[in-house]
Formats: structure tokens, C-alpha cells, sequence
């Protein structure tokens, strides 16, 4: 009995390593640390009134965000390790088992648990009030996503220190991560890790279309959108072309380890090329997903900071939609090597370069509103700058692996490895700490210091070049992607040192960061006006921290950058207006979202040990809280007219 | 004032249920890309038979049929429930209801029974990468038609406690929706896999 114990224990836990004694260490510490603050300050019931059970859209948004930062730090770390093996030849830093499977975790965990939610934290934050809406299409199911992605990430890093990671690459090819070559459960943490999650990310693709075309403020035509909001809405038409494939996908690899099929297993006639195809039909447009959003606060930022009208708006709309229809005949390129032949080939090649099209119309666009423009380089601008210099080289790159014979010298290349972070930590990363810098006064209402952040500036930017301009040299001598370590007479030592150099330097901006945020809690600058950067759109025209109702009376919208808009005629009439004030219809918080995650989460472990009396019992449990929930007819409130008006006068608004 | 409270929150509740009527369309939109990428897969896994037995020496025309014909019904009888709730008849409703619930649970257990027999006969889902594309295509449909199911059962309960109101009709709409779209789809298996499959 005992034996059998202590074999179960030695497969359950992952043992042997010393930097994963040090993380079960930590990871406890933590808890108890948390569980110790917790009960100390009496914080209990606070947390699940005000934060677990929440259907707010602002409050899911920033938990969406302080996650995403986690994860930021998490597959941070796994990056720097990886940099560290890499950094010398012969160097045996990890073992290569260790190695695989960081570099896995570091992939996934960057699209998905990192770029994905802080994708939804400004969706969460920012749509609803730009386009003068007191919530989301559908509170509840936004609460349902969040919590889906948070216990999807829970049970994808679980995985570190039970049971053991994946190690088949971010994507899992199969036969890799069939049974056959992945037979623990690493594998299957992956798959429900991420299966979990994407259902979440669909409902809210769902929901944010909802709301962006339901929930305007009257007079707001389409055209009239802030081009952020615009931007959510390409992607989230996106999300909800390419989410089920994923979702197909994963079952797919599932149904080929649990029930041992034969969809992508050489023996039986299945057929592994199927599965990369499958997958990327996702995996090319997830990256137009995440990074559209960005495009979209560039543009905000840039004819904010400009003091103009952004140039364009009709052609970055347009763009923007070319791009969402675009990208999903693009997926090819990822295999041109498969030998689909010359003529698939060129149609994915050109379909790959036209891209580049629209995407240039936007960056020439934020070139024109700037010219002539009266620039502040505030903290936001900074990062907006100096994305352009770093996408033009992305996407240059880009189109060399897109030319498909020229690809066949670069596939697989660290020359790859170099364009798709210069894209992603270009394009998507800069892109989000810009609107990080931009929406911190309105999330909480205190600016974020200036000098620390111009730190975290120039080390993230200097570390980028430094750490990436070597790798594309790196490709051309040579150097494969997901190689383990390299010989002395590959003449790589160097340029990989260097390569390492640069990022430490990344992650000492981060450091910087997480102390500006520290350092902005205590002594932040306070933003008492709402409109700290003489804003356009009309989430500048409420308190920072909005209320939870938002809009204490829905504005009406004449045209584009309604707030500029109100802001001018009030100067010209210089009449106070008042405000009447009527009750506002609200949804109640609900344990059920939080619940049921929590059951997901029990099933998506139950399934990844293969214990299906675990599996059953939350999946019941799941559908036992939708029930409840179909139940539930008492699920909204009326705030009343002097509760409003209590809380606009508390911040200075009087009605 | 009280009169116009209420009229105001009528016409609230009247707007949201539109909006979620809009938004599970878009739900079905990735249903269908759900749906579509099976069908994909087998399409391409269709002649995978690792040399072993097709499709034609397992599908039996009386099954396939008698479960077409099941689901047609049931989604014929679900469009005469939401012609009832709209003439605000409850009992009709509910009636209609429980008719496209029985033969929706024919249908399932007619492919339950079909599974059984192919996988006694030999076919199971680990015998050919087609077998494993077969399985897996078709029981997701089952698996959205039980869902259905259950689903429908507690629309059922609803309405004989809270009656037709704004929201009880948006809840029929939605359920009846889903079940005309499962019928939709179940039109393409039976074209793509069965027919296809024995002729």
C-alpha cells in the first residue's frame, strides 16, 4: 500500500529537479501568504462580493489584465532560462527533456495566456465606455469567460509541478503529441488547459460583437466608432471564424489519445499533416487577432497625443477589415515545405504579401496624423513610436518568408524566430503597454511616473534589438529553432551571448514596470478631471475610476470623437446643462460563473489523468450550474435616481 | 411615474431578450465552422481505411432512414410549439414540446443502437483513421442533439411554472433555433457520410 503510494506520489508530482522543489516552494509559500493576508484583514467576503462574483465589466477587465501580467512574468522567466541554455556553446544548463518542455510552455502561455487576456482586458475596459454603453451585450457570460480563461491557465501551469509539461512544441504537433511519444499527462494539460480557456475566448468573440453592434449610445453610427472599438470588432469577427477550428483541434488530438483514433497517426491511415493544417487554421488568423486590437490603440493614442482627427479613418476601417478577411487564407505559409505543391504555394505567398498592404495604409496613416500634428511624447506616444520602426522591420522579414521558394531556405529558421517576436512584442506587446500607459488613469485613476516608465522604455527597446537582431543572423548561419544546444565550430557563441544579453534587458524593464505600478499606487499623480490627456473619445468624459453604471445619463453622439465634439460646443456655449437622472437597470453579481469554472477545472483535470469518475463528476457539476443558472429569472436590479446622484456628487459631478 | 417605471422596464426586458435571440444566431455561425471543420476532417479521412473495412458494410439503409425521418419530425414539431407560443396557447406548447423531446430521445437511441451494433460487429472507433473520423463527426451531432435534450426539459419545467412571458418565448425561440439548426446539419450527414457511404 504503501509502496503504491509512493510510486502514485513519484508520477503525480514532478521530482528532480531542484528549480522545481524551489517552485512547489514558492508556490506554497504564496498561497499560505495569501490565505494568511486574506483572513488577517478579514478580506473573505470582500473578495467574493466584490471581485469573484462580479459581472462588471471594468472588474473582469482588470482581472483579466492582472493575470495576463502573471503570465507575462511566467513565460518571461521560462524565456529567460531558455536564453541562458542557449547562451553558450556545449552548455548544459537544463537538461533537454527541461528544455522542451520550456520552450512549449513559453509559446503557449505567450499567445494565449498572455496576449489573449490582456487582449480581453481592453476589450472589457475600454469598448463599453467608448461606445457609451452601461455594460457588455452579456454580463453573466462575460463573467463565465473570464473565469474559463483564468482556471485554463490555472490548470495549463499546474502542470509545472504536477504531473509534468508539455514538451511537444506550442502548437503539439502530432505524431509528437500523440500518445506514442507523449505518453504522460503533460500532453493533456495542454489540451484542456487550452480547450477550457478558447470556449471562454468564443463566448466573448460572441459577446463583444453583440455589443458593439447592439449597444451604442444613440447617434453613434458605425462610422462614428472610435477606431478602437473598431478594431475589437474585426477581431472578434475573427475570434469567431477561428475559435472553433481550435476547439475542433484539440478534441481531435484528444479523441487520438483517449479513445486511441486514428485521425493523426501514421498507423491506421490517419493523417498528422491534417492536424497542422487544422491548427493553423486558427494559429494564422490568432495572430491578426491579437494584434488588430493593437492597431486599433495605436490609433486612439496617436490622434490623442497628435491633438487631431486621425488621418484616414474611413481607409483604417477598411484596412482593418481587409485584414480580418485576409487571414484566414494565409494559414499555408506555416508549412510551405509540406508539398501541397507550386500552385497552393503561390496563392498562399501572394495571399501572405497582400497582408502587408493594408497594414502599411495603417502605419502610413499614423505617419499623416502626426505630421503637422502637436505631438506629446507622453508614456503612451513612446511605445506608439517605437512600434512603427520595429513593425516595418517585422514586416519586411515577413514578407521574405512569405516569398514560398525563399522559404524553404528560412523554415524552421532562427531568422523565424526573430520575425514573429519582432511582430509579437513589436506589434502586439508595445501595442498593449501603450494602452496600459494610456487607460491606467481611467482604470484607476492615478498616472503611472514618468521617469520610471521612460527606464522600463529604453531597456524593454534597447533589450529588444539587442536580444533579436542577432537571431536573424543567427538563421542565416544556420541555426535551427527548438535546437537544445550547439557545437563550438558553429561559430554561434557570440551572437547568441549577445542575444541573451538583451533579454535580461527586457526583463529588467519589466522589473521596472512592476515598480512603477508599485510606485504609482502609492504616490501616483491623481486624476481628478477623468480626462488627464485632453481626450477624444467618450470614455474621457466620465470620473476615473468610472462608476459601476458607467454613464449616469447615456450621451447622445453627433459624430466622430464624441467627446471632442461635446468638449467644443461647451466651450462655445459655456452653459452648464443639467443632467436628469433616471433609475438605471443593472444585472446582479453571480457565484455561478466562478462556480462552474471551478468545475471545468475539475474535469479538465479528471480528463488529463485519464480518471473519468473525476471527469464526470465535473462535467455534471458544470451542467448542473447551467441549469441553475436557466433557473435563476431574478437576475437584475433598478439603481435608484438618489443613489446616482449620491454617487456623482461623491466625485464632483453634480447632476 | 409608477406606470412609466414599469412600462420602461417591460420594454427593457423586451430589448435584452432581442439581443440574445441576435446572439445565439452568432453562436450558430460557429457552430456551423465547428461542424464544418468535422466534416473537413472526414472528407479527407474518408478513404483512410488502413485497408481494412468502409462505411458500406456497416451503414444500414432502415437505420439511417428511420433516424431521418425522426429528426425531421421532432424539428417539424418544434416549429408547431413556437407557432402555438406565439398564439399564447401554454398547452399546446408544452405539448408539442414533449413530442419533439420523445422523438428527439428515438432518435438518440436509434444511434446509440447503431454504434453498438457496428462496434459488436467489429468497427470500433480505434479500427481506421476513417472509423475515428465516422465516430467522432456523428456523435458530436448526437452529442448536441442529447444536449438539446436536456436542454428542452428544463424549458419545459419553466413554462409550466412562469407561464409564456417575454422571457420563457425568447427561450423557445432559442431552443427551437438550435434544434432546426441540429436538423440542418444532420441533412449533411445523411447526404455526406450515409448516402455517400453505401452508394
Amino acid at each position: 500500500m504503501l509502496d503504491k503510494l509512493k510510486d502514485f506520489s513519484s508520477r503525480f508530482f514532478v521530482t528532480g529537479e531542484p528549480m522545481i522543489y524551489g517552485a512547489d516552494v514558492a508556490i506554497l509559500l504564496t498561497l499560505a501568504g495569501i490565505i494568511f493576508v486574506l483572513t488577517y484583514l478579514k478580506k473573505w467576503k470582500w473578495l467574493w462580493r466584490e471581485w469573484l462574483t462580479t459581472v462588471d465589466h471594468k472588474k473582469i477587465g482588470i482581472m483579466y489584465m492582472l493575470s495576463s501580467l502573471l503570465m507575462l512574468f511566467r513565460g518571461g522567466v521560462d524565456a529567460l532560462l531558455m536564453r541562458i541554455q542557449l547562451a553558450f556553446p556545449q552548455w548544459h544548463f537544463l537538461d533537454s527533456n527541461h528544455y522542451n518542455e520550456i520552450f512549449t510552455t513559453h509559446g503557449t502561455i505567450m499567445i494565449l495566456f498572455m496576449a489573449m487576456p490582456l487582449m480581453f482586458a481592453f476589450f472589457n475596459i475600454v469598448v463599453p465606455l467608448q461606445i457609451g454603453a452601461r455594460d457588455v451585450a452579456y454580463p453573466f457570460l462575460n463573467a463565465v469567460s473570464f473565469w474559463l480563461f483564468f482556471f485554463g491557465a490555472m490548470l495549463f501551469n499546474l502542470s509545472f509541478v504536477i504531473g509534468g509539461s508539455p514538451d511537444a512544441g506550442w502548437l503539439s504537433y502530432p505524431p509528437l503529441s500523440g500518445m506514442q511519444f507523449s505518453p504522460g499527462p503533460g500532453q493533456d494539460f495542454y489540451i484542456w488547459g487550452i480547450q477550457i480557456s478558447g470556449i471562454g475566448s468564443l463566448a466573448s468573440g460572441i459577446n463583444f460583437i453583440m455589443t458593439i453592434l447592439k449597444m451604442r449610445a444613440p447617434g453613434m453610427k458605425l462610422m462614428h466608432m472610435p477606431l478602437f472599438t473598431w478594431s475589437v470588432l474585426a477581431s472578434c469577427i475573427i475570434i469567431i471564424f477561428a475559435f472553433p477550428v481550435l476547439t475542433v483541434t484539440l478534441a481531435l488530438l484528444f479523441i487520438d489519445r483517449f479513445f486511441d483514433g486514428h485521425l493523426f497517426t501514421m498507423t491506421g491511415g490517419g493523417n498528422p499533416m491534417m492536424y497542422i493544417n487544422l491548427i493553423w487554421m486558427w494559429g494564422h488568423p490568432e495572430v491578426y487577432i491579437v494584434v488588430l486590437p493593437a492597431f486599433g490603440i495605436f490609433s486612439e493614442i496617436v490622434a490623442t497625443f497628435s491633438q487631431k482627427k486621425i488621418f484616414g479613418y474611413k481607409s483604417m476601417v477598411f484596412s482593418m477589415m481587409i485584414i480580418s478577411v485576409l487571414s484566414y487564407f494565409t494559414w499555408v505559409h506555416h508549412f510551405f515545405t509540406m508539398g501541397a505543391g507550386a500552385n497552393v504555394n503561390v496563392f498562399f505567398a501572394i495571399t501572405t504579401m497582400a497582408i502587408g498592404i493594408p497594414t502599411g495604409v495603417k502605419v502610413f496613416n499614423w505617419l499623416f496624423t502626426m505630421f503637422r500634428g502637436r505631438i506629446q511624447m507622453t508614456q503612451p506616444m513612446l511605445w506608439t513610436i517605437a512600434f512603427i520602426p520595429c513593425f516595418v522591420v517585422g514586416g519586411a522579414t515577413g514578407v521574405m518568408l512569405s516569398a514560398a521558394p525563399a522559404d524553404y531556405q528560412y523554415h524552421n529558421s532562427y531568422f523565424l524566430v526573430a520575425h514573429f517576436h519582432q511582430v509579437l512584442i513589436g506589434g502586439v506587446v508595445f501595442g498593449f503597454f501603450a494602452g496600459l500607459y494610456y487607460w491606467w488613469p481611467k482604470m484607476f485613476g492615478f498616472k503611472l511616473n514618468d521617469r520610471l516608465g521612460k527606464w522600463a522604455f529604453w531597456t524593454w527597446n534597447i533589450g529588444f534589438y539587442v536580444c533579436f537582431m542577432p537571431q536573424y543572423a543567427l538563421g542565416f548561419m544556420g541555426m535551427t529553432r527548438r535546437i537544445y544546444t550547439y557545437d563550438f565550430d558553429m561559430g554561434w557563441g557570440p551572437l547568441n551571448v549577445i542575444s541573451t544579453v538583451g533579454a535580461f534587458f527586457m526583463g529588467i524593464g519589466f522589473i521596472f514596470q512592476a515598480w512603477q505600478i508599485l510606485h504609482g499606487i502609492k504616490y501616483g499623480e491623481r486624476d481628478v478631471t477623468g480626462d488627464p490627456w485632453n481626450g477624444r473619445t467618450l470614455e474621457w468624459s466620465i470620473p476615473s475610476p468610472p462608476p459601476h453604471y458607467n454613464f449616469a445619463v447615456i450621451p447622445t453622439v453627433t459624430g466622430q470623437d464624441a467627446w471632442w465634439t461635446i468638449k467644443e460646443e461647451r466651450k462655445k456655449k459655456k452653459a452648464k446643462e443639467t443632467a436628469v437622472f433616471s433609475p438605471i437597470h443593472m444585472p446582479k453579481n453571480s457565484g455561478i460563473p466562478f462556480i462552474m469554472s471551478v468545475f471545468w477545472f475539475i474535469a479538465g483535470f479528471g480528463l488529463t489523468f485519464h480518471w473519468v469518475w473525476m471527469a464526470i463528476f465535473g462535467l455534471t457539476g458544470v451542467g448542473a450550474c447551467l441549469l441553475a443558472r436557466s433557473f435563476q429569472y431574478n437576475s437584475d436590479y433598478y439603481i435608484p435616481v438618489d443613489e446616482i446622484r449620491h454617487t456623482e456628487d461623491s466625485v464632483g459631478r453634480v447632476g | 411615474m409608477a406606470y412609466a417605471t414599469a412600462h420602461h422596464e417591460e420594454h427593457h426586458h423586451e430589448h435584452d431578450e432581442g439581443i440574445k435571440v441576435m446572439g445565439f444566431w452568432l453562436f450558430l455561425v460557429t457552430d456551423c465552422i465547428l461542424f464544418g471543420a468535422l466534416f473537413a476532417t472526414y472528407a479527407v479521412l474518408v478513404n483512410h481505411t488502413a485497408g481494412g473495412l468502409t462505411g458500406k458494410e456497416f451503414f444500414e439503409v432502415p437505420g439511417f432512414v428511420s433516424e431521418t425521418f425522426i429528426l425531421l419530425t421532432s424539428s417539424f414539431t418544434s416549429g408547431l410549439a413556437v407557432l402555438s407560443m406565439h398564439k399564447e396557447k401554454i398547452k399546446p406548447l408544452i405539448g408539442w414540446l414533449i413530442v419533439t423531446l420523445l422523438l428527439g430521445m428515438c432518435f438518440v437511441g436509434l444511434e446509440i443502437h447503431e454504434f453498438q451494433t457496428m462496434v459488436h460487429e467489429g468497427a470500433t472507433i480505434s479500427t481506421s483513421a476513417f472509423f475515428t473520423a465516422f465516430y467522432t463527426l456523428v456523435s458530436t451531432h448526437g452529442l448536441h442533439v442529447s444536449v438539446g435534450i436536456i436542454w428542452m426539459i428544463s424549458i419545459t419545467i419553466q413554462l409550466k411554472r412562469y407561464g409564456i412571458t417575454s422571457v420563457t418565448k425568447r427561450k423557445v425561440t432559442i431552443i427551437s433555433l438550435y434544434w432546426h439548426f441540429l436538423d440542418a446539419v444532420w441533412i449533411f450527414l445523411y447526404t455526406v457520410v450515409y448516402l455517400m457511404g453505401v452508394m
